[in-house]
């Protein structure tokens, strides 16, 4: 081949080339946990809802299509879900699920704001101390944590027995196995799911916003609710998520601090498995926990959207 | 209130003539004080801007006159009202900020209401405020959009409608162009002027640009680590600086040192390495001080022959005021030139001549031989 024949690179072609390139490598690291999320997400997910809607003969489950006679034969049941809906035990409970995680995510909150917003607002040196205190919890077990709970709180544990002591009652009070304990527990336990992301927006917050609130005439409290509120948005709808869906699905916390009247969907599942051996609706529970959860979930990934538009039209 | 009581009230103002007035104001920042004994009266509807190289205290002084800053001493009196110690959200002043501090989550509308609503004033009054506000700065098609849907030009006619919105007394501006380019700060500054003007309200603004400054404000306080050194109208300020920091600061200017040595009631003489300086008006001062001599560099003549005596107005000046030296840099910047030429002493002089036709048949160029002279009445002698 000769010099001359030898194209020379336009330019232009290099140029589209090198952006179709950066458009794999920007796939390539987006698909990686896409494609994580799908196998370690979606398939097992896939195969729930499979178990929840199969027939089964007491040990192995009917195959979902099976052809005879030639003509496809579709085994699906979906006994276990209209038994879900029909039974009032079930609905209960997941009610329940969801006013415990709701109540668990307001007091997070009512706590979590105002902390996270004094570590804001406090000497950037003091920051990472605080920070590393918020997170301190995560260095032990949260089983160990909640174990402790138990210590602290059973009749004869360390608050009745110090009261006690002290006669400020006369018989130990009554906290284990509560509302009040399973409360404790799980605010407790997901706490720094609030405080974390609520800190890390209002450490982002503008202080000139809310000086130009003031030299407008806004009381430091109107500030508050008219600027620094709605700005931290974001935060509060990421920590009330962080905390609501993983307190939905529960399962340690109430079955170690919760009592028989505390209904708890983890624990109706962890029963349908291991001690009905009901794999089909145990399945079937799981299913309506996740598209329970799903709703919130989009809520809040709307929200996010919504942020990331507006802090890419502020750049 | 009546027609006649504001009528007697604004004549009561004019009587007293001072709107604003601060007294002693210090703040300290530790040992430091950043704004240091500052005393001052600002006039009703005036535009004063306080003008300084970074770090000398401006924004504190502002910060201060918001309400943002507690002094360490000192009082503020507006309209013949102590509020020194009135927390920003009670006093009637509202700033504008350098980088506007608009609200993100809310609409251009609802940004300029915000004042309002804290205010209570009822919903339809809001909107009419809220309308005159928007085509006061032509901002009407924007209502609806949020601040980052908006340019800077934009944004920043926002932050003034907001900090308009409540006809405060007195509105505080922070380097109010200082995000804008140069092109669309031109011109900002005369629409901003315009706006000010048309309101009518009483305006204090610092600024480190001096161009700003002189176009927009009435007087001009040119301040230096916390204090003022010289406070005056724009021209004042420059033709008659009162320091050498003064002089250097605003605008170019060609600095000599030397010696008082002929000291009239009428004029007197500065000797100086590079030649002597007679100046055609006396000052105060005692013959051998040593002072400075400042010259701007328009002031200046430049041509290839020595200047007649005809040429100069006044025979005295004769053997005065001019310089021989050598053109080592010319540039041409459109409607003036800029020439720097070395004189025999090594120093070198700034000269800017406007480019009219007269000046085209005798041109300068690099490396000619020249002769620089100029009025008596155009030294500025400066004793600190
Ligand atoms: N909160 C503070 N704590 C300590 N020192 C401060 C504080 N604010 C300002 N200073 C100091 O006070 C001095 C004046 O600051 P100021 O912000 O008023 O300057 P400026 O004239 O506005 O400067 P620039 O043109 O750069 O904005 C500076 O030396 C600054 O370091
Ligand atoms: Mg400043």
């Amino acid at each position: 081949m000769s010099s001359v024949s030898l194209p020379t690179p336009q330019p232009a072609q290099s140029a589209s080339r090198r952006s179709w390139l950066d458009a794999l490598g920007a796939r390539t690291v987006i698909g990686i946990p896409f494609l994580w999320l799908a196998l370690l997400f979606l398939v097992p997910f896939l195969i729930v809802v499979k178990i929840s809607i199969s027939e089964s003969d007491g040990i192995h489950f009917k195959e979902m299509f099976v052809f005879t006679d030639g003509h496809l034969q579709w085994n699906v049941k979906w006994g276990n879900y209209a038994f879900l809906a029909s039974d009032a035990l079930y609905i209960r409970t997941y009610l329940s699920s969801i006013y415990y995680a709701g109540v668990t995510t307001i007091i997070c909150l009512l706590i979590g704001y105002p902390f996270a917003y004094f570590m804001a607002r406090s000497p950037a040196t003091w920051r990472p101390a605080l920070l590393m205190m918020v997170m301190l919890p995560f260095w032990t077990s949260l089983l160990l944590r909640v174990y402790a709970w138990k210590g602290l709180l059973a009749s004869n544990g360390v608050i009745n027995d110090l009261l006690l002591a002290i006669g400020v009652i006369s018989e130990p009070l009554k906290m284990m196995n509560t509302s009040f304990s399973l409360l404790i527990g799980m605010v407790y336990a997901y706490l720094p799911f609030m405080i974390l992301p609520l800190y890390a927006n209002l450490v982002k917050l503008d202080l000139r916003l809310l000086e130009a609130a003031a030299d407008l005439g806004a009381k430091p409290l109107t500030a508050f609710w008219k600027v620094t509120i709605p700005l931290s948005k974001a935060g509060i709808v990421a920590g009330a998520m962080l905390v609501f869906i993983p307190c939905v699905g529960e399962f340690v916390i109430p079955e170690l601090l919760g009592g028989p009247s505390t209904l708890m969907i983890g624990r109706v599942l962890w029963d349908e498995f291991f001690s009905n051996n009901d794999w089909a609706m145990a399945s079937a529970v799981a299913v309506v926990m996740v598209l329970l959860i799903i709703i919130p979930l989009a809520i809040f990934n709307k929200s996010q959207t919504e942020n990331a538009a507006r802090e890419k039209g502020r750049i | 209130m009546t027609n006649a009581a504001v009528a007697v009230q604004h004549q009561s103002v004019k009587a007293d003539d001072s709107f604003l007035t601060i007294r002693k104001l210090t703040k300290k920042f530790g040992d430091v004080a950043a704004v240091d004994a500052v005393s001052l009266n600002i006039r009703k509807g005036e535009i004063f801007a306080m003008l300084g190289a970074s770090g000398c205290g401006k924004s504190t002084l502002l910060r201060m006159l918001a309400g943002f800053e507690i002094p360490s001493s000192g009082a503020i009196v507006l309209e013949g009202q102590d509020i020194t110690s009135l927390p920003p959200y009670e006093r009637p002043i509202n700033m504008m900020f350098q980088s506007y501090a608009l609200f993100p989550h809310l609409t251009v509308e609802q940004n300029i209401a915000f004042g309002l609503e804290r205010d209570g004033m009822p919903k339809g009054d809001i909107t009419t405020r809220v309308t005159e506000m928007l085509e006061l700065t032509q901002l009407k098609q924007f209502a609806k959009r949020k601040p980052h849907q908006l340019s800077g030009g934009q944004q920043q006619r926002v932050a003034l409608a907001r900090s308009l919105a409540k006809r405060p007394k007195l509105l505080l501006l922070d380097e109010p162009l200082g995000a804008l380019d140069k092109k669309l700060r031109e011109q900002t500054q005369i629409e901003l002027v315009n706006i000010i003007d048309k309101v009518g309200v009483t305006c204090v603004m610092v600024t480190h640009d001096q161009e700003e400054a002189m176009t927009m404000a009435s007087r001009i306080a040119v301040m230096k680590s916390g204090g003022f050194l010289q406070v005056g109208p724009p021209r004042e300020i420059y033709e008659t600086p009162a320091t050498k920091y003064v002089a250097d600061f605003i605008g170019n200017v060609n600095l000599f040192k030397g010696t008082l040595s002929v000291d009239e009631p009428d004029h007197v003489v500065i000797q100086t390495p590079e030649c002597q300086h007679f100046v055609s008006h006396g000052i105060t001062g005692t013959l051998g001080m040593d002072v400075h001599v400042a010259l701007r560099p328009e002031k200046i003549s430049l041509q290839k022959k020595a200047p007649t005596p005809q040429e100069r107005e006044s025979a005295r000046e004769d053997g005065f005021n001019c310089v021989q030296g050598i053109v080592k840099n010319v540039s041409y910047l459109g409607s003036y030139t800029t020439y720097h030429v070395k004189l025999s002493t090594g120093t070198t002089l700034k000269v800017m001549n406007t480019n009219d036709a007269r000046h085209d048949d005798h041109r300068l160029d690099w490396d000619d031989s020249v002769y620089a002279w100029w009025d008596g009445s155009d030294v500025v002698v400066l004793t600190q």
